[in-house]
């Protein structure tokens, strides 16, 4: 057991499936030498070599096409794409190729793929380095979405994602990968994909949130709830797609109250697809109307403004006593 | 200082059998009768499917399809140089190259008529399904080529189809860019067909040829007559002997003609002269490689005939095949969307089948 932040986490995740399954190898700009520009795949190199841990020209379409070959071929490459910004000159690979050759062969061949990604805002990046997008590829059928909130479930899910039979788009928290730390064993540890977990239960209120938003949310669950003496539910998603409706519904139908808090723009999010699922199998059970916090659907805004556009502990505490008060 | 040449390049151009049926024996391969009548049964047979399937379009019982008449050479004479353990990556005017990796015409016949159940792909088979996203199957051919490698299968190599037009994509060039730099035991084939729909091989690029793209990523590339099949063959199997010998990628431009539409949905008057059509004929592959059987005394009339009586029954067979496939599983698409189970997957079935029952009963 040690205590280590999300970067840390993610790189002991890729170690210990490397030294299980000779098969996975880690791919894309700078993930040698260099370790990644975020340093997750530090050391990597030394111990595996250059053949399984590949410093890809720069080339993001590349690296996921030549991953979905090696695919194919039965290796397990797990390719970093330096922010999710950049990933979308992938994106006709991802769509058009790894999330349908299951489908398009009859099961005959299949992508198990990871495509890690950096996502989010928070750390005073230049622009097209703080966007959440995850709408785009959980849109996709045949992608699965992962997105961790911690270290231990960052090393856990991304695991899973390197075992799972599909393409997996593993997307991190970046302005989490170095703000705490948690204790993370030293065994192997998993959790399965598609489950979302209930961080804290309760019964006044539910909460869902995801990946950085879930400090501020977290923070603020505290302070109402101690405030209005309210016992409130918070969910971590963990997997947009497939999404685990069962457990918000369910929570939803014990609560009646419910808000929804994701750093992505408003419109078309996560947070509508859940407010989609609350309507489909709990509406009668409401006794507010589902509130969201997000960000508004502009351009990401220059650092210099984007902490006035983050959700933040107190604008989601706003929501959770308004909702509470309906 | 003056200026000095850093760097040059030389480009081949290779033909073995000319238009006017002479054969330049330094560079006949050494190929057996039996292999060489293997070699234009196979053409034989996609020009017949396509045939056939140009008229089961034009009668209403196929949806639109991408014919491959003209370029059989092309396709055949690279098909026939691979061995079984050979990946084969094509994009989706390659039908003779699948028919003789061993796919069958049934699969082709009920894909282009918009089943599922023709896109059956056992992945010992070796040959990725058809691409339409144009050139993007490119990174896949390199990434394979990287497995195998990586997996020590030293024996095997990978073969990739694009056209022209594809040449001027993204992925083509990040496809072989990385190819270069990996020494990928894999061979892309451009089918240079004249034509990317309306738009002419002059307006997609300037280059002077195709094949000199190679020079830019580090590894040899040669432009050959796509109309002779020898000559295909023969540059594709020197390209996977280099392949496999871990020398690295090639890139061979096969100079050919889409002698039909690009679908059925095309019209080529609408931007192309009748004349150069009729010229293109004149160059079709299949009466230049005959003369070259029929002057080695092992082809005559006789055998064509029997040839085509016994490709004919075998086409018609398969369309029967595809005519009788009856009431399909309409759910079969949840099938393979994910490979673990997915329940709001199974959600979304189980509610479109309760509407298909409904809209059944009430007519």
């Amino acid at each position: 057991m040690a205590r280590l932040n999300m970067v840390q986490a993610i790189n002991l995740a890729l170690r210990q499936e490397m030294e299980r399954d000779p098969n996975v190898l880690v791919m894309g700009e700078d993930v040698g030498r260099d370790g990644g520009v975020f340093r997750v795949t530090d050391g990597l190199l030394d111990l595996y070599g250059p053949q399984r841990v590949i410093d890809t020209p720069l080339a993001e379409s590349a690296i996921v096409g030549t991953a979905i070959g090696m695919a194919v071929a039965g290796l397990r490459p797990v390719a970093e794409l330096q922010f999710s910004g950049f990933s979308y000159l992938a994106f006709p690979q991802l769509e058009g190729n790894a999330s349908r050759l299951r489908s398009r062969t009859q099961g005959q061949m299949t992508v198990p793929m990871v495509v890690r990604m950096p996502f989010g805002g928070g750390i005073r990046a230049l622009e097209h380095h703080s966007e959440s997008r995850e709408a785009l590829y959980a849109h996709t059928p045949g992608l699965k979405v992962v997105i961790p909130s911690g270290p231990r479930n960052a090393r856990a899910l991304l695991i899973a994602a390197i075992r799972d039979p599909d393409p997996v788009v593993f997307m991190e928290p970046k302005h989490s990968y170095r703000a705490f730390r948690e204790e993370v064993p030293d065994e192997e540890e998993t959790m399965p994909l598609g489950k979302a977990q209930v961080v804290q239960p309760g019964d006044d209120l539910t909460v869902v949130s995801w990946g950085a938003m879930m400090r501020p949310t977290l923070q603020a669950v505290e302070e109402v709830g101690k405030r209005r003496s309210a016992s409130i539910e918070l969910i971590d998603l963990l997997t947009i797609a497939p999404m685990d409706g069962r457990a918000i519904v369910e929570s939803v139908r014990k609560t009646g109250r419910c808000v929804v808090v994701q750093e992505a723009p408003r419109t078309l999010g996560p947070a509508a697809e859940i407010i989609a699922r609350i309507n489909d199998s709990a509406l009668l059970y409401l006794e507010a109307p589902v509130k969201r916090v997000t960000q508004p659907d502009v351009v990401p805004p220059y650092f210099a403004r984007e902490q006035l556009y983050m959700p933040s502990a107190a604008r989601v505490g706003r929501a959770l006593e308004q909702t509470l008060d309906f | 200082m003056p200026l000095s040449e850093i760097a040059s390049f030389h480009l081949s151009y290779l033909q073995v059998i000319d238009e006017q049926g002479n054969v330049d024996q330094q560079l006949e391969p050494a190929l057996e009768p039996a292999q060489l009548v293997d070699l234009y049964r196979a053409m034989v047979l996609a020009r017949e499917s396509d045939q056939r399937m140009l008229n089961l379009q034009r009668q209403g019982r196929l949806g639109t399809f991408p014919p491959c008449i003209g370029q059989e050479a092309t396709v055949v004479g690279a098909a026939y140089a691979m061995r079984p353990a050979d990946w084969l990556v094509p994009a989706y005017r390659e039908l003779g190259a699948r028919l003789l990796r061993g796919e069958s015409l049934l699969n082709t016949l009920l894909y282009y008529n918009g089943y599922e159940e023709g896109s059956n792909y056992p992945i010992e088979r070796r040959i990725l399904p058809t691409q339409v996203i144009l050139g993007s199957q490119v990174p896949h051919a390199v990434g394979l080529a990287y497995a195998l490698r990586y997996r020590g299968e030293q024996e095997a190599a990978v073969v990739c189809f694009n056209g022209d037009g594809a040449t001027s994509q993204g992925d083509f060039h990040e496809a072989l860019n990385f190819a270069g730099v990996w020494r990928a035991p894999v061979v892309f084939i451009v089918q240079n067909n004249g034509w990317a729909i309306s738009v002419p091989r002059s307006t997609q690029s300037r280059s002077e040829t195709l094949a000199q793209k190679a020079v830019a990523y580090g590894f040899p590339g040669v432009q050959v007559d796509g109309n002779d099949v020898l000559a295909v063959y023969r540059a594709t199997s020197e390209a996977l002997d280099r392949a496999r010998a871990g020398e690295g990628p090639t890139l061979i431009e096969a100079v050919t003609y889409r002698l039909m539409m690009h679908t059925t949905a095309d019209d080529p008057k609408k931007y192309r002269a009748q004349q150069e059509e009729q010229e293109a004929w004149k160059r079709d592959p299949i009466p230049r490689f005959r003369g070259y059987l029929e002057r080695k005394g092992i082809w005559d009339e006789e055998q064509q005939q029997g040839l085509v009586a016994r490709l004919k029954r075998e086409i018609d067979d398969a369309v029967k095949r595809m005519e009788s496939i009856g009431r399909v599983k309409p759910d079969a698409p949840f099938d393979h969307v994910y490979g673990t189970p997915c329940e709001e997957v199974e959600a979304q079935r189980a509610a479109l089948l309760e509407d298909l029952e409904l809209e059944a009963r009430d007519g």
